[in-house]
C-alpha cells in the first residue's frame, strides 16, 4: 500500500452546500422542535382525552363530536369571533385607507401627523388594554365624560352585552396606524402618469380614485385583508385583560375559550382539537381569499 | 406564528413629491385637509394625554366631571405607589432579559440563516426557503398545547427558557427580512475574500455583518419590541410573580386593583415610555423595515 488513505476531499460545490445546511441548522432544529413537531402532536392530541393528571387515552373523534354537538360555548365563542372579524376587518381597512389618503396630501407638519397616527399601533397591548378600560369606564372614562358634556349618556361599554364587542373593536381600530403605513407606501407607488392620463380623459376626482387609486392599491389592500383576517381570528389578549370574556360571555372569543380549556381546565386533548379546527378554518378562509382575489386584485404584470 | 407585519414609517419627503393626492384634496379643499388632520390626530393622541394626565392626578381629580386635563397639583405619588403594589423593578429586569435574548437570537441565528439563503447554493435550498416562509402562516395556537406539554416534561415551565431558547433557533420573519437586505449587498467584496481563501463564517462575520448594520438594527428593534409586548408566551409559561414580565405583571396588577386608576396609568406609562423612546430614536429603522418586508405594492 503506497498511498495513505486518501482524505475524502469535497468539491467546492459540496463544501458550499454543506456550509449552507450548517448555517440553516439552528433554524432547522427550531422548526422541527417548536413548529412541525408540535403541529403534528397537536393533531394527534386532538383524538385523545388528556388531562395531564391522568394518562392520555385514545378517544377517536369524540372531542370533535362533543365540540359540534354538545358544547354551547364552542358555537358561542366562534360566533363572537366571527362578529369581531366581520366588523373589525372591513373597518380596519377603511380606516387605514382613509388615514393613508389623508396623509398623502400636501400639508404642513405631515410627518408629525403621520407619527401621531402610527404610534398607537406600537403600544404594548396590555398597557393599551388597561388604558382603554379606563377610557371606556362608564362613569369617569374619557369617552362617556365627553359624551356627557354634550348631553349624551354613553353606554356601559365593557359591561354591556351589546357594546362589549364594539368597545374592543374600537380599541383595535386605534391601532390601525400599522396598516395605514402599508397603504401609504402603496399609494406612493401609484405612477403619477396614470392620474394625469385619467385627468386628460376628463375623469373627476372620484372617478380617478375609483379607477386608478383602488385598482393600483388592490394588492396592498389584499395583503392587509389576508393578514388581518388571520390575526383577528386569534383575538385574545384584549379580551383576556379587559373583560375576561364577560359580560355573560359576550366577549368569549375562540382563543379565550381555547385558553380556558387548555390552561384552566387542563383539558389538553380537547383544546388541541379546538386549535386544529381554528387552523383549518383560518387556512380555508385564506384560500377563499386568494381564490376571490382574482376578481378584484389588479396585478400590473397580467395586463400590460 | 402570525405576527402583525412589521410596520414602519416612511420618510416625510416621499409623502408629497407631487400632487399625488390631488383627487382627495380637490374634494375637501386645502383647509379642510389640515382641519381633518388636526382633529384626526387629536383622536389618536388623546388616549396618551389622558393616560399621562391621570397618572399625575390625585384621586379627587381623577374622579371629576367635567374631566380635568391638567393635574393641579402634579402628583408623583402614583408612580412610587406602583412599586409598592407590584415589584415593577423585577418585571423590568425580567422583560429586559427576555428581550435581550430575542435581540441576540435575531442578530446571530437569523443572520446566519439569511446569509445561507441569500448566498450559499445547495440542493433544495429554495424549497427550504418556501417552507420557512409558509412557517409564518402557522397560527401560534396550533403549537401552543404541545409546546406547553413539552416544556412541562423537561421542567422548563416557570423558567425563562420557553421564552428565550426558541428565539435563538431562528424566527422566519427576521430571516426573511435579513435575506432581502443581504440580496442588495454587492457580491464583489465577498468574492475577493473567497479568492483570498477566507471561510464562509469569516465572510459572514467580518464582511456581510458590518455592511448589514442598518438591517440588523431594524431586526433588533422589531425583536425587542416583540419580546417587550408579548403577553401570551409569559402568560402560559410563567407562574411565579417574581418571574413575571411587564405585560404579565401589569395584567395581574390590573386584575387585583381594578379601580386604582392613578397607579394603573402610571404603570402603563412606564411600560409604554421605553417603546416610544425607542421609536423616536430609531424612526429611520422603522422606515427601513417596510422596504425589507417587500410589501411595497
Amino acid at each position: 500500500m503506497t498511498n495513505a488513505q486518501p482524505k475524502p476531499r469535497l468539491t467546492n460545490a459540496a463544501r458550499e452546500a454543506l456550509t449552507c445546511y450548517l448555517f440553516l441548522l439552528p433554524w432547522g432544529i427550531g422548526f422541527l422542535a417548536f413548529v412541525i413537531g408540535p403541529v403534528a402532536a397537536s393533531f394527534v392530541l386532538g383524538f385523545m382525552d388528556y388531562e395531564i393528571v391522568t394518562p392520555a387515552r385514545w378517544v377517536g373523534l369524540a372531542n370533535y363530536i362533543d365540540l359540534f354537538t354538545d358544547d354551547a360555548r364552542f358555537g358561542m365563542s366562534m360566533g363572537n369571533t366571527l362578529y369581531y372579524v366581520l366588523v373589525f376587518v372591513p373597518l380596519h381597512i377603511v380606516v387605514a385607507l382613509l388615514l393613508a389618503l389623508l396623509l398623502n396630501q400636501k400639508a404642513r407638519g405631515i410627518a408629525v401627523y403621520r407619527t401621531l397616527f402610527y404610534v398607537p399601533s406600537i403600544v404594548p397591548i396590555v398597557a393599551g388594554a388597561i388604558l382603554w378600560v379606563w377610557i371606556l369606564q362608564p362613569e369617569w372614562g374619557l369617552i362617556n365624560s365627553t359624551l356627557r358634556s354634550v348631553g349624551i349618556e354613553g353606554p356601559l361599554w365593557l359591561a354591556s352585552l351589546t357594546w362589549s364587542k364594539p368597545a374592543l373593536i374600537l380599541m383595535a381600530l386605534w391601532g390601525s396606524g400599522a396598516a395605514m403605513i402599508i397603504v401609504l407606501a402603496g399609494l406612493q407607488g401609484v405612477p403619477q402618469h396614470l392620474y394625469e392620463a385619467a385627468e386628460i380623459d376628463g375623469a373627476n376626482p372620484w372617478q380617478r380614485f375609483q379607477h386608478v387609486t383602488i385598482p393600483m392599491l388592490s394588492p396592498t389592500l389584499f395583503f392587509i385583508l389576508v393578514l388581518s383576517v388571520i390575526a383577528s381570528f386569534q383575538v385574545f389578549t384584549t379580551a383576556y385583560v379587559m373583560t375576561g370574556g364577560g359580560p355573560a360571555e359576550s366577549t368569549l372569543f375562540y382563543m379565550l375559550y381555547l385558553y380556558r380549556r387548555a390552561f384552566v381546565l387542563l383539558d389538553m386533548g380537547y383544546a388541541a382539537s379546538m386549535a386544529w379546527i381554528l387552523f383549518v378554518a383560518v387556512l380555508a378562509l385564506t384560500l377563499v381569499n386568494f381564490k376571490l382575489a382574482s376578481r378584484w386584485v389588479y396585478y400590473e404584470a397580467e395586463q400590460s | 406564528m402570525i405576527r402583525e407585519p412589521a410596520i414602519e414609517a416612511l420618510p416625510s419627503r416621499e409623502i408629497h413629491p407631487s400632487a399625488r393626492g390631488r383627487p382627495l384634496r380637490r374634494l375637501l379643499g386645502r383647509g379642510s385637509v389640515q382641519l381633518t388632520l388636526v382633529l384626526g390626530s387629536l383622536v389618536f393622541a388623546l388616549p396618551f394625554v389622558w393616560m399621562v394626565s391621570t397618572s399625575l392626578k390625585a384621586d379627587r381629580q381623577i374622579f371629576a366631571f367635567p374631566p380635568i386635563w391638567v393635574p393641579d397639583p402634579f402628583i408623583w405619588g402614583n408612580f412610587s405607589a406602583v412599586f409598592i403594589y407590584a415589584p415593577m423593578h423585577l418585571y423590568f429586569f425580567n422583560t429586559l432579559t427576555i428581550a435581550l435574548a430575542h435581540v441576540l437570537g435575531a442578530i446571530f441565528t437569523c443572520s446566519l440563516a439569511a446569509y445561507a439563503f441569500s448566498r450559499l447554493r445547495a440542493p433544495g435550498r429554495d424549497i427550504i426557503f418556501m417552507v420557512m416562509v409558509s412557517q409564518m402562516m402557522v397560527p401560534y395556537i396550533v403549537t401552543l398545547v404541545p409546546l406547553y406539554l413539552l416544556f412541562a416534561k423537561i421542567n422548563w415551565v416557570d423558567t425563562f427558557y420557553p421564552l428565550t431558547v426558541p428565539a435563538f433557533l431562528g424566527t422566519p420573519f427576521y430571516i426573511f427580512m435579513l435575506r432581502q437586505f443581504f440580496l442588495t449587498i454587492p457580491m464583489e467584496l465577498e468574492e475577493a475574500a473567497i479568492i483570498d481563501g477566507a471561510g464562509r463564517l469569516r465572510i459572514w462575520w467580518s464582511i456581510v455583518m458590518p455592511l448589514a448594520k442598518p438591517a440588523l438594527a431594524t431586526v433588533a428593534i422589531f425583536s425587542f419590541m416583540f419580546a417587550w409586548n408579548d403577553f401570551t408566551g409569559p402568560l402560559i409559561f410563567l407562574n411565579t410573580r417574581e418571574k413575571f414580565t411587564l405585560s404579565l405583571g401589569l395584567q395581574a396588577f390590573m386584575f387585583e386593583r381594578r379601580t386604582m386608576w392613578g397607579p394603573l396609568m402610571a404603570a402603563s406609562t412606564m411600560m409604554i415610555a421605553p417603546i416610544l423612546i425607542v421609536f423616536f430614536l430609531a424612526q429611520k429603522h422603522f422606515i427601513q423595515g417596510i422596504a425589507l418586508t417587500g410589501i411595497k405594492a
